[in-house]
């Protein structure tokens, strides 16, 4: 992917929209396209992987392991974020991502991301304000999972 | 005859029909359609997408089911059942040929008229499909009337998908769009996993020429209205299906009762707009 096309695939990630030019630019200077093919493991749990991953197309399940089973808790996928712990300083992954559809994405280096952060603090702030975004988001979605909204009722009312 | 006994006479629950099972045709390890026909000389009658009936099973009770069927599909009712009490039990384990008693159908419906040539939403949430699948059979039938369908369907886990052999034939259409997701995959699921709201991020929605209507559990509902909201869709434009407590069916006995509403005469089905100020009242 060249240069021009990089900073557009990136202007049209929902991640970036809002971000600077310049930022765009940083973020272009770590970027690096990858390919996963379906079911191969991106990381595993436990795994010290330091990458943050830009979906652009495919799609990624995040799985839990227990002995004797696997919990496939979430999916991403195009227009998505992976690995957003890889930027924090330190922990192994607490869930694996397996590829369920061919998978083509840009990867961060988190080490460099940090760097880029402490650099360019207004860059640090616009990136972990984005980042915070997607935890948010995933946060939020866990709670309303836990709610189990779809369990069985009894009672008198309108049985939808 | 006085005005007090016209409008009494009015809020009467309307004759009951006796309808005969045709079919119990399982959908998951606990929800099953249930078709019913006439029972005798009288035709089962007509209703709007969104609609509900009052079934009778005798020697048990009554409860207030939607229909969930084609309403083009004239002399047959489908309601899609979850067995989840003793009633639900009887309902579901009746043998073809028994008889049924129907009332109805009550309420308001889904704005399939109205949303003509426009995008339409679908947004469905567990046994919510179910009082959805009319709109969506409704829209399909005049196709060309409307602009993109777009469908968003969220179970608890695979085996509680309903109609997965019709989802996926409506995702093969042109101009559709349908994405289910689960709250819980096995390794085998190759699916979406997640709550509905998360399928937002894969659709592109129109902000003013869309309708969305949305079916499922109420906090489900309010999670997926701000999505909705967030990409610009106005509330007059978002259309919910309550659930309450309905007994009468005719809004005279008060148990469904919303803020001025009654849930099963005023509704099922209210504007986003009208139900905004009572959604996030509680013990209401």
């Amino acid at each position: 992917m060249d240069t021009k096309t990089l900073l557009e695939v990136l202007r049209n990630h929902p991640f970036l929209q809002g971000m600077k030019p310049e930022h765009v630019t940083r973020m272009a200077g770590i970027a690096q396209e990858v390919q996963f093919a379906k079911d191969q493991m991106i990381f595993r749990q436990g795994d010290e992987s330091g990458f943050f991953y830009l979906i652009l197309s495919g799609k990624v399940a995040l799985e839990a392991t227990a002995p004797g089973r696997i919990l496939r808790v979430q999916t991403v996928g195009a227009g998505e974020e992976l690995g957003w712990s890889s930027v924090l300083t330190e922990g192994g992954k607490y869930f694996q991502a397996r590829v369920l559809e061919p998978v083509q994405a840009l990867t961060f280096d988190g080490a460099r991301l940090r760097q880029a952060g402490q650099e360019d603090p207004l860059f640090g702030y616009v990136f972990l304000q984005k980042l915070l975004q997607v935890v948010a988001r995933r946060l939020q979605a866990t709670r309303v999972q836990l709610l189990d909204l779809y369990a069985p009722m009894h009672g008198g009312s309108k049985l939808i | 005859m006085s005005v007090a006994a016209v409008q009494f006479e009015s809020a009467m629950p309307p004759p009951m029909t006796t309808a005969r099972v045709a079919s119990v045709v399982k959908e998951t390890y606990d929800t099953f359609t249930l078709t019913l026909e006439p029972g005798g000389g009288e035709p089962l009658p007509a209703f709007s997408p969104g609609q509900f009936s009052m079934l009778y099973v005798f020697g048990v009770g009554e409860l207030p089911i939607s229909i969930s069927g084609d309403p083009n599909e004239s002399g047959r009712l489908y309601y899609t059942v979850r067995s989840v009490g003793k009633a639900t039990h009887a309902l579901v384990n009746l043998k073809p040929g028994q008889a049924v008693g129907v009332r109805g159908p009550f309420g308001t419906s889904w704005p399939v008229e109205a949303a003509r040539g426009r995008d339409v939403l679908i947004v469905a949430g567990g046994i919510g499909l179910a009082p959805l699948r009319p709109a969506i059979h409704e829209v399909l039938r005049h196709r060309d009337d409307y602009v993109r369908l777009i469908v968003l369907y969220g179970a608890r886990s695979p085996r509680d998908q309903l109609y997965r052999k019709q989802l996926a034939e409506w995702g093969r259409l042109a101009d559709t769009q349908v994405l289910s997701t689960v709250d819980y995959g096995g390794v085998n699921w190759r699916g979406y996993v997640g709550v509905v709201t998360t399928l937002f991020r894969y659709v592109r929605l129109h902000p003013v020429g869309t309708t969305a209507m949305i079916c499922g559990p109420e906090i489900m509902m309010r999670y997926v209205v701000r999505e909705i909201e967030k990409r610009g869709i106005p509330r007059e434009q978002i259309y919910l299906s309550m659930e309450r407590n309905m007994k009468c069916a005719v809004g005279l006995c008060g148990h469904c009762q919303m803020g001025p509403y009654f849930v099963c005469k005023d509704g099922p089905i209210f504007t986003y707009e009208a139900m905004r100020p009572w959604l996030e009242k509680h013990e209401l």
